[in-house]
């Protein structure tokens, strides 16, 4: 590989929470107190761990600490994490729309960021002058795009609108113009955030497509923020993991990704028990399982055996009639299937027992999550459970043992009609 | 595949020959103060006159009169004055014939200052959705509302030589005389003071909005602290006359009408003070902004 041509060193964000108001007008002036002694900022030693779901003792939070790594020419970096890990944190640092507290990034070449497509359009000019806006706020000189001007006409597919004002485009012409501009950008380095969440697939392969060439045939940089694992596996050779606002890991593309998917998978527990901050709610779930055909919880299942999932539910309130609702979730959060149950009790019952079982051998071998909600009918969910417990079916001893990654979602067997012929 | 980890990616950057280094952008916290990079925003030029095209080119879209209001707007307001100050409250104009001519000069040159100022003290809110998207030289925005301002000076101007031109057919002569030239540079000199003060109100109004709320009024009230409407003359001897004269835009609205018309007070000196005001708050500004620059995505 070639020389190095981001490298980051000791990266650190902080950001302060809560609202901006005197409180941290005051803050301000003991900030500015402290630097014109020549003292350190008294805020930027503290800070909690950015974990979102735990309320700190700190007004500061540290997004980012001690993130240092190196890209080399040509390489395509995925950057791996759980929401609020700070990806895309150090994205706007990457992108310089915002300064790292601490710490030094160095760059060799012309970098570009797409964290958004269509930055600047303005409703009101035509989409020509809006390919010139957008190209020329991405960092292309009017010089460039008047000579991909055509190119990039062609590639959105919008000659015949071209002079109209891009707020009577349709959602998808718009889209595909954005795209068309920022595709035609050519920068040594390529920031890209998650731009292929939007769009219908045809145009996120277009924008995989578009990268993939960027990278392998011209050779360039891409460092690439992702939730679409699959994407990341297939389009990044190398990638990191960031986890509450640190590097844990660096390695291949395919090591992280497996990584990330094992954390994933370790958090979501085997049975799930109501905390005690649900104890006065109204309907909760009390407790989750899954079981087999006996009602033994167990996690791991064979292929054919019978999966059930059961459900403790406690009712304090008057309501006699629910509606339970469940999702199961394969590691790739696609959702594989969701179902959902009308249930009446009389006045009395304080406690409801449910038993949901899956149609014998669906699933293809996976771990798999379940999502739960309760609500009212018509009205409010009463408790919702996200990746509220896990299982896992197994692929020993059935065809998929010997077949690669992804085997579906569905465990059928087609029927087959063969017929060779010797002509 | 060899499984790369933090540790030998520390080593080898440790273990690399040590050779020059060269990198073409070094991001970190602190920034030297003065740093305008003035170089990038030259290379961003292209970007600067396309925002210089999308305020103009938006403004008036969908409108049957379209461009007619840049001329509209003043003609109005002047006519108003006319009616308020001149016949109404009986100001007198320092000898400038017609009265109309009086207030157009004034409200040319006020409007272009005010416009400058409330368009770079929001640059920054106003813009908060790109900026958080994409990095491009911050100060092209400000610099592309105080370049978009000209040109709609320019067309104010126009229509104030076209008043002049007719009534220099009925008897009213145009002096006109080398010290012409001078009114560029009052330009100039206004942007400097709209560009400074304003990014000094945008750098705070970032994080504090207080600064924001007080602008909407406080533009309009700075008019009647400036002699638009009247002259500068008519208040000597009064007690009060030190606001008026501490003000930076006193003396440029007055040399403005002198080189047009000949009439009212040309001070040197007090150019003099408004060239000072306008380098002070420049420089200020300059320094505030590139504390705020790096960071305010943060704050706004």
């Amino acid at each position: 590989m070639g020389e190095t041509v981001i490298r980051v060193e000791n990266i650190a964000k902080q950001y302060r929470l809560g609202i901006t108001g005197t409180g941290s007008l005051a803050h301000d002036l003991n900030r500015w107190w402290h630097t014109i002694r020549g003292n350190e900022d008294p805020y930027l030693r503290i800070g909690d761990v950015n974990d979102r779901t735990k309320s700190g003792t700190s007004d500061y939070v540290w997004a980012l600490q001690d993130i240092s790594f190196d890209v080399k020419r040509g390489e395509v970096l995925g950057i791996v994490g759980r929401n609020g890990a700070g990806k895309s944190t150090l994205l706007k640092i990457l992108s310089r729309t915002t300064a790292p507290s601490r710490g030094k990034v160095k760059i060799r070449g012309r970098i570009a960021s797409l964290l958004e497509v269509g930055t600047g359009f303005h409703p009101e000019l035509s989409g020509r002058d809006n390919i010139f806006l957008n190209g020329s706020i991405l960092g292309m000189t009017a010089r460039e795009i008047r000579r991909k001007f055509d190119e990039i006409v062609d590639f959105a597919g919008v000659e015949r609108y071209i002079d109209t004002p891009v707020k009577r485009y349709s959602s998808g012409m718009y889209v595909r113009l954005a795209f068309a501009v920022a595709a035609h950008l050519e920068p040594e380095i390529l920031v890209v955030d998650e731009v292929l969440a939007v769009g219908d697939v045809e145009f996120q392969n277009k924008c995989l497509g578009k990268m993939r060439e960027v990278s392998t045939r011209e050779g360039r940089t891409v460092l690439f923020v992702s939730h679409n694992m699959a994407a990341v596996n297939t389009l990044c050779d190398k990638a990191i993991l960031l986890k509450y606002g640190r590097l844990t890991t660096m390695g291949t593309a395919t090591d992280i990704v497996s990584h990330y998917m094992n954390d994933l998978k370790q958090e979501v527990p085997l049975m799930y028990h109501a905390p005690e901050s649900k104890s006065g709610a109204a309907i909760v779930f009390d407790k989750v399982f899954v079981s087999n055909a006996n009602g033994t919880p167990v996690g791991e299942y064979a292929l054919e055996e019978q999966v059930s999932i059961n459900l403790e539910i406690s009712n304090r309130s008057w309501n006699r009639d629910f509606s339970i609702g469940i999702s199961i979730n394969d590691t790739n959060e696609r959702r594989v299937l969701i179902d959902q149950k009308l249930i009446t009790c009389s006045a009395d019952d304080k406690r409801i027992q449910c038993r949901i079982s899956l149609p014998p051998a669906l699933l293809t071998p996976n771990t798999y999550t379940i999502d739960l909600a309760i609500e009212k009918i018509g009205a409010e969910v009463m408790d919702f459970l996200k990746n509220a417990i896990k299982f896992e079916i197994l692929k020993t001893n059935t065809k998929y043992e010997y077949l690669s990654y992804d085997y579906g979602l569905i465990n059928k067997a087609c029927s087959w009609e063969v017929q060779p012929h010797r002509v | 595949m060899k499984r790369l980890t933090l540790q030998e990616n520390t080593v080898s950057a440790l273990t690399d020959p040590p050779k020059r280094e060269h990198w073409d952008l070094i991001l970190e916290p602190k920034v030297a103060v003065f740093d305008l990079q003035l170089r990038e925003v030259w290379r961003y030029r292209d970007l600067l006159w396309l925002f210089v095209r999308r305020d103009f080119v938006a403004q008036y879209r969908q409108t049957v009169l379209g461009f007619l209001w840049h001329v509209i707007q003043p003609l109005l307001t002047t006519l108003m004055f006319l009616l308020v100050f001149g016949r109404i409250a009986n100001i007198p104009t320092d000898g400038v014939e017609p009265a109309l001519l009086f207030y157009m000069a004034g409200i040319t040159v006020w409007n272009y200052f005010s416009t400058c100022l409330t368009g770079t003290s929001t640059v920054f809110v106003t813009n908060a959705a790109i900026f958080g998207k994409v990095y491009f030289p911050r100060l092209v925005l400000p610099l592309s509302v105080a370049l978009s301002n000209i040109i709609r000076f320019g067309i104010q101007f126009a229509l104030l030589l076209g008043f002049m031109i007719y009534f220099a057919f009925n008897g009213h002569p145009i002096h006109i005389s080398w010290s012409w030239l001078g009114i560029p540079l009052l330009v100039v000199l206004m942007a400097g003071l709209a560009l400074g003060l304003g990014i000094i109100i945008s750098a705070m109004t970032t994080k504090y909005r207080d600064l924001a709320v007080l602008m909407t009024f406080a533009i309009q009230l700075a008019m009647y602290a400036t002699p638009v409407a009247y002259p500068l003359s008519f208040l000597k001897h009064r007690s009060y006359i030190w606001i008026i004269n501490i003000n930076p835009m006193t003396s440029i609205v007055e040399a403005f009408r002198y080189i047009l018309f000949g009439k009212g007070t040309f001070d040197l000196s007090a150019l003099a003070y408004s060239l000072g005001f306008a380098i002070v708050s420049l420089i200020i500004g300059i320094v505030i902004f590139n504390k705020v620059e790096k960071t305010f995505m943060d704050t706004v």
